[in-house]
């Protein structure tokens, strides 16, 4: 007993702790609840200087636009709801369904599934019921905070966002799929040899992960542009140009991503003890039996973490894809810059806005449901280091 | 493993790296040295224009690009020695800068100005990372167990944001009239304007680059401080070491290798800051190496990209990372030989 006394906390630190915690949590996350409350109003109430007409949005309100107490309660239960859902249901759900050995599967389907019916119940059906309860509940039905979606359509349907985030699509999914292709079989094979020449390809995968992406985007751009002319030769006039070609980004944005990945692969399959595929092998597996019968089935935690990196590399990515593709053609990220170049009103600040919101809402809701995959990533790779 | 089934699974990995990484890196190296340019012909052009007292023809010596037959303009590449790197570092103008003792006309160079901001840059950064990651770590590690995955919740906010769209989130709060301009205008009883002078911008980008990373560190070392051995820290207390004392001799020595590692992957990623330029569009004010790189990259309005000095600014960018690593990676090297003999 007395070691515990020894530990505690003496009152005022333990408080200052809890001063400091909740002060950081207000500078993390307000920024972006700030860009959160400005997308949904016109852009009268947005740039006010005022704080509080910016949240409450009187602007907003007296063009009728607005949230009543029913919207906002009913909004906010439904997101609880969801969160509640996501934390414990959802991972339950997902172990019972998925066939053996394809966990890691079930929960891209699952996770997928869960999103799109969120997206449907969220923003087509629960609008359409409150409308007709807002007219028969009087008082309680009153808007009192400014709200408007028009923004958000502006940026999707005028402005042809859809576009982008298919190109996003397209990028993020062959960048993930392609380079733990690669990256698991490399990792393992790195975390079980113990070879000079191991280290030495972790050394420079190392100093590749340095490269600033320039230099590699530098290399690549002059034979983008000329790609047609350069592979004639071999392709005949069927020759692509690469330049402008989503698919052709996700080679380099694989190779950018891939000295990471083997790295935090390779410290994933550490931790696998190297008895179990000893233990398969002397059953009379072969290297490769071992790895497919033994070792993918328990691999599936690093693979889905590594791959929760390599997508938020592929989707955040700015310069690579901005460089590469063409201005009308681009993903999401590159779509935005243009975007707020352009304000040449402040209209166009508000919807630039409202895109950035759009594009950061998938990585909110990846954080809620992967928060602790996120966390073992981050640590799996410095732990072992 | 023998080494046959080594190299059976690895070598997609390596193929691929040498395929799209050590090679583009090798293009990259021959193109410092050339330059593509138009090809251009001289030309007597004769323009006649009508007046009252007849015809007045003037012949011009025109310079005009060769356009071939797919309606290309023809370039061609000649090898140009370090005219490229000459280019970018400007050594003339740098000289012209040293001899007037003008620090101000230094900084008017872009590659010098870069540089310059990408190396303070990285530096200042880098202790605050470490400092507010291991604050709020050691917070993180002092509160109830029930509230610590929500504060780790929020933290990962700032950490897994899109870099372009965290800085825009900053940038929206001070721009024009924006709330903490306003509120800080209030606050001072002055005009501010946080746009219109460069350390205004490089404070808030640094800001934005702890923010940013901070919540990386912090939870690296949280992992880390679950690890701390409770019999040393017992018998620290009972060897009647303060609160202090405690952190400095026992923790900060525990967390150690993590301190490196996180050095290391905040020096490599602070090196390449980018995002910031473009979210805090600050390239008026403030620019870094890889804005350079992208910049000589980008069309202009003819089309041409300045290829050639590119490739010599991303040799140069790509020398200053290495130098900067050097430490690191020298202590990584030791501690492997140590472990091995």
């Amino acid at each position: 007993m007395k070691d515990i006394n020894l530990i505690k906390q003496p009152l005022t630190l333990r408080f200052s702790s809890y001063f400091f915690l909740i002060f950081w949590c207000i500078v993390a996350a307000f920024p972006i609840f700030w860009i959160s409350v400005i997308s949904v109003k016109l852009p009268l109430d947005a740039f006010n200087s005022n704080a509080l007409n910016v949240i409450f949005g009187p602007g907003t309100l007296s063009q009728g636009k607005g949230l009543s107490f029913i919207d906002i309660s009913v909004g906010l239960a439904v997101i609880l709801f969801t969160a509640k859902l996501t934390t414990g249901w959802l991972g339950r759900k997902v172990n019972q369904y998925s066939p053996k050995g394809y966990v890691g599967v079930g929960w891209i389907i699952g996770s997928m599934t869960f999103g799109i019916s969120f997206i449907v119940v969220f923003f087509a059906i629960m609008p359409s019921i409150l409308s007709v309860l807002n007219e028969y509940t009087g008082l309680l039905g009153n808007n009192i905070i400014g709200f408007s979606t028009e923004h958000y359509s502006t940026v999707w349907f005028e402005r042809d966002f859809i576009n982008n985030f298919k190109n996003s699509l397209l990028v993020t999914t062959g960048v993930v799929t392609i380079s733990l292709t690669f990256g698991t079989l490399a990792g393992y094979g790195l975390a079980r040899s113990g070879s000079n020449l191991a280290f030495w390809i972790l050394i420079i995968a190392l100093v590749f992960r340095a490269l600033p992406h320039s230099v590699l985007v530098t290399g690549y751009l002059p034979f983008f542009i000329n790609s047609a002319e350069i592979l004639r030769p071999i392709f005949g006039d069927a020759a692509p140009t690469f330049y402008g070609m989503p698919w052709a980004t996700v080679a380099v944005l694989v190779a950018i991503n891939q000295p990471f990945t083997i790295w935090m692969l390779r410290s994933f399959f550490q931790s696998i003890p190297a008895e179990l595929d000893e233990a398969a092998r002397v059953d009379g597996c072969s290297h490769f039996q071992a790895f497919r019968r033994v070792i993918m089935p328990v691999m599936w935690p690093g693979v889905i973490t590594t791959g929760l990196f390599s997508f938020l590399l592929a989707y955040n990515d700015f310069l690579v894809t901005s460089m590469l593709l063409e201005a009308q053609n681009t993903t999401m990220v590159p779509a935005i810059a243009s975007m707020f170049n352009m304000e040449t009103t402040t209209t166009d600040q508000v919807v630039a806005v409202a895109a950035a919101v759009s594009i950061i809402a998938p990585l909110f809701f990846l954080v809620m449901f992967f928060q602790r995959q996120i966390v073992s990533g981050l640590t799996a790779g410095a732990v072992k280091g | 493993m023998n080494q046959k089934t080594f190299f059976a699974f690895i070598g997609p990995s390596v193929l691929m790296m040498v395929l799209f990484i050590a090679l583009p890196l090798a293009t990259v190296l021959k193109q410092s040295f050339y330059q593509t340019q138009s090809v251009y012909e001289t030309l007597e052009v004769e323009t006649c224009s009508p007046t009252f007292t007849g015809q007045v023809c003037v012949k011009e010596i025109k310079t005009i690009p060769i356009i071939g037959n797919n309606g290309k303009v023809i370039t061609q590449t000649n090898y140009v020695g370090l005219s490229n790197y000459q280019n970018v570092l400007e050594f003339p103008r740098v000289i012209a800068a040293f001899a007037n003792n003008s620090w101000h006309e230094f900084m008017l160079i872009d590659f010098w100005k870069a540089l310059r901001f990408t190396l303070t840059f990285t530096l200042i950064t880098l202790p605050l990372v470490l400092f507010f990651g291991l604050l709020i770590a050691l917070c993180i590690n002092n509160v109830a167990k029930s509230i610590r995955g929500p504060v780790i919740f929020v933290s990962l906010l700032p950490m897994i944001i899109t870099p372009v769209i965290g800085a825009l989130a900053i940038r929206w709060l001070f721009i024009g009239d924006g709330i903490l301009t306003s509120f800080l205008e209030w606050w001072l009883v002055k005009d501010i304007s946080m746009f219109a002078q460069a350390w205004t911008i490089e404070f808030m980008m640094t800001f934005y680059r702890v923010w940013h990373v901070a919540p990386f560190a912090a939870i690296v070392f949280y992992a880390g401080l679950q690890t701390v051995n409770k019999d040393t820290i017992e018998s620290a207390i009972i060897d009647g070491a303060s609160r202090w004392q405690k952190l400095r001799y026992v923790i900060i020595p525990h967390l150690m290798p993590l301190i490196i590692f996180v050095t290391l992957i905040h020096l490599m990623d602070a090196y390449r800051v980018f995002e910031e330029v473009v979210g805090f569009s600050s390239q008026a004010h403030v620019i870094s190496l890889q804005w350079l790189t992208y910049d000589f990259l980008t069309a202009d309005l003819m089309g041409n990209r300045s290829i050639g000095r590119a490739s010599a600014s991303s040799m140069l960018t790509m020398i200053g990372i290495t130098l900067l690593l050097i430490p690191v990676l020298r202590g990584v090297w030791n501690d492997y030989k140590g472990k091995r003999l």
